[in-house]
């Protein structure tokens, strides 16, 4: 049962097997059970996730079920909601809580879902490793002295360790396709304005995207269709995004006739070889299933993450500067004036990644730098947008690995932060571009999971589920579990 | 030696839309601190701003009547700084691609019209409001005004004395009033202007400049710029350096003094603001702007004065709001026969005693078409110009129509020769030393007997007639 999928305890729910009452008491008792270990969820407050499942009984029985009537979600510390702290895993909002919901929270609870506590990730999502976290690291379930990725760590760690079976990321720069990739499950990133990001707390504006992160290529379908959506709230999501039917999009078994790209610029010297053989193997399975392989190139897939490293931390660095000490989150003691007040509650509030990216993004916009890096990475955004555009005059898709390595030792990388960079080096184009992605697992290394990464064209969530489903009801590499939670056949 | 003064200024203009620019607060001036606030302005984690359009059309509007170029896409920016009122840490506002640029404003100066440039025109947001004063060594603050729309109006360095800078400013006033796009309230705070003041011998290029802040008042913008021209006149006659600055203009002392140096200055580290798409205006939407745009000033003063026949001084009074003028062309609708006779009693009295009891034209208890009315008695002669400001009075106090204040107070003028023949008798009865002189040849005392008659109808006889028939009856 607990590493049951979405869709099956939809099932199982719609037909009164069980309660969610029940289902929300069987995975509190894990979480229970398994969190102290992992570390996923910063918090979880078993009465008001029964509370809600009791609301959502009455409400079946009321009024039938919507879409994911019952159905537990856990919640990445970066969605603001009514109800419990929001804190994006910061000491800087220790205590915090929003008066609103994101607009997300309120599209699920629309539908009907149980909202399962908050996870883990690392501060601000600025991280691929969750060990910025100000509430800790979180551990991989596959192997405990092991990073769950990041910065959507506690959500992947809670889904593969089956504490909840779904959750909600958020992918700046592969925040929700890189976790995903590390610990075995399916993580989806929407196309840019597919999503409202109103009630997110905002780390890159032009780059963030909610998205799921699950055990099926399906229960990524539900939870996105369901999220999904224009609000007038976000000048930026999309008014006239063109209709798609996500749940029939998983309907695909085979690939006939789909043609997918495989970018030489994501297969590199360095990169682990048993990622590289497990993505290898994934391709042929795919051409075995009737798809035709195309060779193609991304050429300036190089230049991607030195253009996210200045994007990002410009714009983190004023999406940051509303934490001042001065209406909400953490203030020191005693501030002998404005300027003190200022610099020590922000320099006792943010963790070191967030302020080297708080310095970085001022640096690169200071005068008489501002054309050298910002406009510079802005142009090589451009570039990187129209590499996918021409890619997609040949191919339908493109399929790379999700990651170079599989997840690495807790620690190993903390020192040095350009060598954690690198771990988005094949996440970060997308997002550049605005482009869907979804990685879904497809192999193992030294008992790791590795992750297979689907890229579409703008607003072609269905081509990236369609090959994502197909490749999971051909392969099983979706059903496996780690070791110690249970789940073992 | 002589120097010329060079001024160019930038002018904070509050757009007097119902809501904030990227939040559905309202603008409503003098609420209780802080409670015209919601998640947007007060910059809470997560929130996102949405442009209000009423605000895009307003700045659009302004920039059709400066006759400046209308950026069909135009973007908006973050600023960036550090103030507590300032809850993002960032101002959104347009830094590379304002929404209009290229125009200009047309001022009389003493020897005719100059033409000032107007390099842009900008959308932001307003900041809130810091309160130090008087509250023991804490500071308050005020988010209501946070997230208000502004234009920010910036001129070309065209001025060349402080008189100018006033001319220009009362017209862009003016003109803001005029297409209703803001209150321009000064003592509100809707109307700030910021003057960036040089000298240099003519001839010379450009000297450096110091930015002026805080002139709230036509007066003090003029108090400051002297101050200051004759302050850097000096500094630099005695051997000194102006130095590029900002200064604070203290009007009770009327001096100004250092803000922050140009090495202070920030850093605002613009960017695009990746919150807010471009802001779009199809041709289609800008012509429906452009058709709605009210007559403006210079031009409704022109026609006033070639249409009306009025002179340059009451054609420039009538013309100073859109209400006057409307109620202007009113009043000449409803009493067409002396377009003159409406704006002398418009301009001289009506305006005046609105003014002594504190009301504005829209406030007033006499409406156009009442006060036509009691023009109409001054043309058909039931009363004259003199009883007929007593009756206007009585209308102001009572709301009524001239016609019933005539009828009651038995104002009516005394046209009756036979009448006036019997108080001419009566006068010259009482008077016979006056009589006796005038008979004598003292033609001045004519005045006397005119006074006389007058004072013995109350004022109601018609003074033409009585003029008549003294002449006839003194000469005996």
């Amino acid at each position: 049962m607990p590493f049951s999928t979405l869709s099956e305890l939809k099932t199982r729910l719609d037909a009164g097997d069980i309660s969610a009452v029940e289902l929300a008491r069987q995975y509190l008792e894990r979480a229970e059970k398994h969190n102290p270990a992992l570390n996923a969820f910063v918090h979880l407050d078993a009465k008001y996730v029964l509370a809600q499942a009791e609301a959502s009984d009455a409400y079946r029985a009321a009024h039938g079920a919507r879409t994911l009537e019952g159905l537990p979600i856990a919640i990445k510390d970066i969605f603001c909601t009514q109800d419990g702290p929001t804190q994006c895993c910061s000491n800087i909002l220790k205590g915090f809580h929003a008066p609103y919901d994101a607009h997300v929270i309120t599209r699920l609870k629309e539908a009907g879902a149980v909202l399962f506590g908050k996870t883990n990730m690392d501060e601000f999502a600025m991280g691929s490793s969750n060990e910025t976290s100000a509430f800790g690291p979180c551990r991989n379930p596959w192997n405990s002295d092991c990073i769950p990725g990041g910065s959507s760590g506690g959500s992947a760690a809670a889904v593969a360790a089956a504490l909840v079976p779904a959750a909600l990321g958020t992918d700046t720069g592969g925040s929700i396709r890189q976790p995903a990739a590390l610990t075995g499950i399916t993580g989806m990133k929407p196309t840019y304005g597919r999503v409202s990001r109103r009630g997110i707390i905002a780390f890159a504006s032009s780059l963030d995207q909610a998205g799921p992160m699950t055990r099926s290529v399906r229960d990524a379908a539900m939870i996105g269709e369901a999220i999904a959506g224009h609000d007038a709230g976000d000048s930026t999501s999309v008014a006239d995004a063109p209709e798609m039917n996500w749940l029939a999009a998983c309907d695909r078994v085979d690939m006939q006739g789909l043609k997918i790209g495989k970018p030489k610029e994501y297969f590199i010297d360095g990169m682990d070889a048993g990622v590289r053989e497990a993505v290898d193997a994934a391709l042929a399975a795919c051409e075995k299933l009737g798809a035709e392989i195309v060779d193609i190139s991304l050429p300036n897939t190089q230049y991607a993450v030195a253009a996210y490293y200045v994007i990002a931390p410009s714009e983190a660095s004023a999406n940051l500067s509303r934490y001042d000490g001065v209406r909400f989150g953490h203030r020191c003691e005693n501030p002998d004036d404005l300027l003190d007040m200022y610099t020590r509650s922000r320099d006792e509030g943010f963790g070191s990644e967030v302020k080297r990216r708080i310095l970085t993004g001022n640096f690169a916009l200071s005068s008489g730098y501002y054309d050298a890096y910002y406009k510079k990475a802005q142009q090589v955004r451009t570039l990187i947008r129209q590499d996918f555009l021409n890619a997609f005059e040949k191919v339908d898709v493109i399929a790379t690995p999700t990651s170079p390595v599989p997840a690495f030792k807790i620690g190993e990388k903390t020192d040095d932060p350009l060598t954690m960079y690198l771990a988005d080096i094949f996440t970060i184009a997308l997002n550049l571009a605005g482009l869907p992605g979804l990685s879904q697992p497809c192999g193992a290394v030294h008992g790791l999971p590795v992750g297979l990464q689907w890229i579409a064209p703008a607003w072609r969530e269905d081509m990236l589920l369609g090959a994502a489903a197909a490749y999971e009801s051909a392969t099983d590499w979706s059903t496996k579990v780690p070791q110690g939670f249970g789940g073992e056949t | 030696m002589s120097w010329e003064t060079v001024i160019g200024l930038e002018v904070h203009v509050q757009i007097n839309s119902k809501t904030k620019a990227f939040c559905g607060c309202s603008t409503t001036f003098g609420a209780d601190p802080n409670t015209q606030t919601c998640p947007v302005c007060l910059g809470m984690p997560g929130q996102l701003p949405v442009l209000n359009t009423e605000a895009a059309r307003k700045s659009a509007l302004t920039g059709l009547a400066i006759n400046g170029q209308i950026n069909l896409e135009s973007k908006f920016d973050r600023k960036n700084y550090f103030y507590p009122d300032l809850p993002k840490g960032y101002q959104i506002t347009q830094f590379p691609v304002p929404i209009v640029e290229f125009g200009h404003l047309d001022i009389p100066v003493p020897d005719g019209i100059k033409r000032i440039g107007i390099t842009r025109i900008h959308m932001e947001e307003d900041a809130g409001k810091s309160m130090h004063e008087g509250l023991d060594g804490v500071s308050h603050i005020d988010l209501n005004r946070s997230g208000v729309p502004l234009m920010e109006i910036v001129s070309e360095p065209d001025m060349r004395c402080a008189d100018e800078a006033v001319a220009y400013l009362k017209q862009l006033h003016q003109l803001v009033r005029f297409l209703n796009v803001s209150g321009a309230d000064m003592e509100k705070g809707q109307f700030r202007c910021d003057a960036n003041v040089s000298v240099r011998r003519f001839g010379e290029p450009l000297g450096t400049r110091a930015e002026l802040k805080n002139l709230n008042s036509f007066r003090f913008i003029k108090q400051a710029i002297e101050y200051e021209v004759a302050r850097q006149i000096e500094l630099i006659e005695d051997g000194g350096e102006v130095v590029q600055e900002t200064r604070l203009y203290d009007s009770v002392k009327g001096e100004s003094r250092s803000m922050r140096s140009k090495e202070e200055a920030h850093d605002y580290r613009y960017f695009p603001e990746p919150d807010l798409p471009p802001l779009r205006i199809s041709q289609q939407e800008l012509d429906a702007i452009r058709a709605g745009m009210p007559e403006l000033p210079g031009a409704l003063r022109a026609r006033f004065e070639t249409e009306f026949g009025l002179s340059s001084y009451d054609a420039d009074v009538l013309t100073q709001t859109r209400e006057l003028a409307v109620w202007y062309e009113s009043l000449v609708a409803a009493h067409p026969a002396d377009p003159k006779r409406c704006a002398n009693w418009m301009a001289n009295e009506l305006l005046g005693r609105l003014k002594e009891s504190g009301l504005n034209i829209s406030s007033s208890p006499v409406s156009a078409l009442r006060l036509a009315g009691l023009l109409d008695r001054i043309a058909d002669n039931t009363i004259s110009g003199k009883i007929a400001k007593d009756v206007l009075d009585a209308m102001m106090a009572s709301g009524d129509h001239a016609d019933a204040i005539i009828e009651s107070k038995g104002l009516k003028q005394v046209s009756d020769s036979g009448a006036i023949d019997d108080m001419i008798v009566k006068v010259m009865a009482d008077n016979p030393q006056q009589l006796e002189q005038f008979r004598a040849g003292k033609d001045k005392l004519m005045g006397f007997f005119v006074g006389q008659v007058m004072k013995a109808s109350k004022g109601q006889a018609n003074p033409a007639m009585v003029n008549q028939r003294l002449n006839k009856l003194l000469k005996g």
